[in-house]
């Protein structure tokens, strides 16, 4: 059978939020768009955004002066200044757009009721009177890490209106999906990337899709914590597995992993922050509100990296509920009343009616700390492009666009997905225009060749070596003990050591069905050395970074240093090599100076150097780079100290 | 807290379950039988995984997100269409047999290809917004009550799981019947004003052979939906929308 060659302009691997997104630019441009999907494009990982999405309309009272200056501060400061500040101004100017854009593909926005509203703010029930001039616009509600309620939301189910709405787009301008179909290679040369080469999940068998220009979209890796995730099963990598494949694409900052403070115990199911926005507070055993204490500011509304940290802590001072299957602590937002929790926060309601059969108008919810989001990925530019390679573009989580630095503010991720998907469509609808490359079926068959090969050497090896699924499970303890929210250099070489040596096992690691087809034990097989390659890039980076910063909390290194550390990560795999070789750049132009948070509390080490120093080291090296030209087309959008007013308004409130 | 079977004897489940694979030409369709403990919050999910890994990894089924958002895991479960990852095993009997959603095209075991059919029925419908003017990148928001919105939204929760499209007298016999999945899909946009298609265009995609004068009125799906969703209300809603259309059209 001869191998079947598809050939497109764009192909976008992965059917969520950003890549849709990216796709329906591209394609409104003009080109011929491909979308590989794991699964239905609707049953994408993005449906499962439940909270909100962040922008800055300041369409209510409390949020009254809200502004992109204000929605970039908070970004940088939630990142704990690990972000790209370039990339975070982009993405507070555009969220706006994104959020209105959704409103005309059909989401149904929750909408401000112009009158007397009854809210709950830091413990208190409030009565607020919203403008009746702005009944009717899109509501806002607040979220961890926000000086203004910025979250837009459709109940507790915004990602699922936000896909739909999206996927009819996709729908409307006739771009193929297919779906059950997973990227296992990308087809390069070494500089350029041609497409992938592709596995049906229906047959078992492989293809070549040949395109000009190729989107990573695939999301985060969270499943390399096993079942110690929000992520859906789908959530392995795989995109940036492939990525790191080449050799020559650098990952960012993998060992920024976020965990999420309520998630339901033990099954890990998200639980939105959109409880605590709303006014919900977190008890521990005694029923006592430990957030207050901790963090009399903010509250149940610090950053999320705080909040478990904090959480973790009450754990560990023996102040946990204990239950067979270990201790966590409770949610309460009983006192919101049947009403609210049953629309506002209706899914939050059916996930608990669900899978604890508890009523949350009535019961406390039973919550603990959990692997969320992975602020990491495959590094681009903020045009969206891979390092070291044209043709490779990579949007929403499965990119380092780096707008999150070592910790995303929730509602942002949502935001990130449009705002990315738009912008980095537009650079792949440009670079398809200019495109004048020769396609070269060659390597595209031998990539095919190789991937059989793969396949064919799992279903012929034979012997006593462990299975896959126990390795999975072996990498997700040590990923959560050694690798999770509190990190200490002893644990961190221990799991270095420990991921090794299973990647080594899987090597000799045996199937025990050979069923034809696409052989679901083989199927994971497959993504099971990435995955712990993924794995060893976080827990290697983990352990280089000798700082905290954002959710990287070293014990051992409990201050931020911004002398050493106010840098990115990058993660290459040679071919043949047992780690990841690690680099780092600067973590880009600074507007807004390292300094407090506004929560958390910790410490820092200053910068040795000033700011324009800082900026004028980050602009010879991305010139030396290469990288300057992507700087000047679309020119710098920062805005240096514009956002001092917006500041000082908040300031003197 | 529903922490069931503390303190008793764990019970012995035994799953009786649909295998076929279609890519294996020696494969035949037929049931097997695997024999599991039951654990506290056990879910079909929690079992179908259980069984994989431990006794046979060539069993095929869909799971995504495991909280009942997606709609990847419908599947037939004691007879009834249901969401896998929300079934509850301390809801069902000890015998618990599972078989894939009809209607459907079999890709193997439990799983099935939902997601063409749910393309499909999403162009036939031209199952998106229909606005009378572009997007304008520069202004405000047009205002919504937000009575209207919670309207649009409680349609749109549909995850087209397909459950409803499974237990469906008229789906069965004909495929290409909408069902209430797509017509709770076009009733969602018939309500939203923002999509500005016309009674006689709605009238087109509701009215015809395959649109909501073939529903028997058995009313299964409201029955089974995973989401709670107001089927037969939304059933009632379109036949009186067109029947309205109808008249006004025939009396002008």
């Amino acid at each position: 059978m001869s191998t079947q060659i598809v050939t497109t302009d764009v192909l976008v691997i992965g059917g969520g939020l950003a890549g849709e997104r990216c796709a329906i630019e591209a394609a409104t441009a003009g080109h011929e768009v491909l979308i590989l999907s794991l699964v239905p494009p609707r049953r994408s990982h993005s449906c499962a955004a439940q909270g909100g999405m962040q922008a800055a309309l300041g369409n209510c009272v409390m949020a009254d002066g809200d502004s992109p200056d204000l929605h970039f501060l908070d970004t940088v400061r939630g990142s704990d200044w690990g972000a790209d500040q370039e990339v975070a101004r982009i993405f507070a100017d555009e969220a706006p757009l994104a959020v209105r854009e959704l409103a005309h593909f059909g989401v149904p926005w929750t909408r401000v009721k112009g009158g007397r509203n009854q809210y709950f703010i830091k413990g208190e029930k409030v009565e607020i009177d919203e403008h009746e001039d702005t009944d009717g616009l899109i509501m806002h509600r607040d979220f961890g890490g926000t000086a203004k309620w910025r979250a837009c939301y459709a109940a507790a189910a915004t990602g699922h209106a936000a896909l739909y709405a999206v996927d009819s787009q996709v729908a409307r301008l006739g771009i193929e999906v297919r779906d059950r179909t997973e990227a296992v290679a990308l087809i390069h040369d070494g500089e350029n990337c041609l497409g992938a080469v592709v596995r049906c999940l229906r047959t078992g068998t492989h293809f070549a899709v040949i395109a000009k220009a190729t989107v990573i979209a695939t999301g985060g890796y969270g499943r390399i914590y096993g079942q110690y995730t929000t992520n859906a099963v789908i959530n392995e990598g795989t995109g940036a597995s492939i990525a790191l494949d080449t050799g020559i694409v650098p990952l960012g900052n993998m060992e920024a992993i976020q965990f999420h403070p309520t998630t339901l115990a033990p099954s890990g199911i998200l639980v939105t922050e959109g409880c605590r926005g709303d006014g919900g507070y977190l008890l521990d055993r005694d029923l006592n509100r430990f957030m207050v204490e901790a963090e009399p500011e903010k509250q149940e509304l610090a950053s999320r990296d705080v909040v478990c940290r904090h959480m973790m802590q009450v754990i560990r001072d023996g102040k946990g509920v204990n239950a067979s299957f270990g201790p966590h602590l409770w949610l309460d937002i009983r006192h919101l009343g049947e009403e609210h929790v049953t629309t506002k926060l209706r899914e939050v309601f059916e996930i608990c009616q669900n899978f604890v059969g508890l009523h949350p108008a009535h019961d406390l919810i039973p919550v603990r700390p959990t692997q969320h989001y992975s602020m990491g990925g495959i590094r681009v530019n903020k045009d969206g492009e891979a390092y070291n390679m044209s043709g490779l573009f990579a949007a929403g989580e499965a990119a380092c666009w780096d707008m999150h630095g070592f910790n995303r503010l929730g509602g942002n991720s949502l935001a990130e997905t449009l705002v990315a998907g738009r912008i980095v469509g537009m650079r792949v609808a440009d670079y398809v225009s200019g495109w004048s490359g020769d396609v070269n079926t060659s390597t595209a068959l031998e990539g095919v060749a190789a991937a059989e090969k793969r396949s064919r050497d799992w279903l012929e090896r034979e012997g006593s070596g462990p299975g896959v699924y126990e390795i999975r499970d072996k990498m997700g303890e040590i990923m959560l003990h050694k690798v999770g929210i509190f990190r200490h250099g002893d644990e961190l070489a221990e799991a270095v050591s420990d991921l090794r040596e299973l990647a080594e096992q899987t090597d000799s690691a045996v199937l025990k069905s050979k069923a034809p087809g696409m052989n679901p034990e083989l199927t994971f097989a497959l993504r099971l050395k990435g995955m712990l390659k993924l794995a060893l890039c976080v827990a290697t980076g983990a352990l280089a970074r000798e700082e905290s910063r954002g959710a990287h909390h070293r014990s051992d290194f409990p201050k931020r240093d911004d002398h050493k550390w106010l840098n990115r990560t990058l993660a290459r795999w040679s071919p043949g090599d047992d780690e990841p070789t690690l680099n780092y750049e600067p973590v880009g132009l600074i507007d807004l100076p390292p300094g407090s948070r506004g929560y958390g509390g910790a410490e820092s080490i200053d910068m040795s150097i000033s700011i324009g120093e800082h900026n004028d080291a980050v602009i010879q090296e991305q010139t030396a780079a290469g990288r300057r030209d992507t700087l000047d087309r679309m020119g710098s959008r920062l805005r240096p100290g514009e956002w001092s007013d917006a500041q000082h308004g908040l300031e003197n409130q | 807290m529903n922490e069931q079977s503390r303190g008793s004897s764990p019970r012995t489940l035994t799953f009786e379950i649909f295998r076929f694979n279609p890519e294996d030409p020696e494969s035949k369709p037929h049931t097997q039988i695997f024999e599991l403990e039951e654990e506290p919050f056990m879910s079909l999910y929690i079992a179908l995984n259980r069984i994989r890994e431990q006794f046979d990894p060539s069993l095929q089924f869909d799971f995504t997100c495991r909280e009942s958002i997606c709609g990847a895991c419908g599947m037939i479960v004691n007879g009834r269409p249901a969401l896998g990852c929300k079934t509850l095993t301390n809801n069902l009997p000890e015998h618990i047999t599972l078989f894939p959603l009809p209607v459907f095209k079999l890709v193997g075991d439990l799983s099935v290809d939902t997601g063409t059919w749910f393309r499909q029925m999403v162009e036939r419908t031209e199952a998106w917004i229909h606005p009378d003017k572009d997007f304008d990148a520069n202004a405000t928001e047009e205002k919504m009550s937000d009575e209207l919105s919670q309207a649009i939204y409680e349609g749109d929760r549909c995850i087209e799981c397909g459950c409803c499209i499974a237990a469906c007298g008229v789906a069965n016999v004909d495929p290409e019947f909408l069902g209430a999945a797509g017509l709770n899909r076009v009733a969602r946009f018939i309500v939203d004003p923002r999509d500005k298609r016309t009674d006689s265009e709605w009238f087109e995609i509701v009215a015809g052979e395959q649109g909501v004068f073939a529903c028997f009125g058995m009313m299964a799906c409201e029955d089974i939906c995973p989401k709670d969703l107001p089927l037969l209300e939304v059933n009632a809603y379109l036949r009186r929308k067109m029947l309205a259309s109808r008249f006004a059209a025939s009396n002008s």
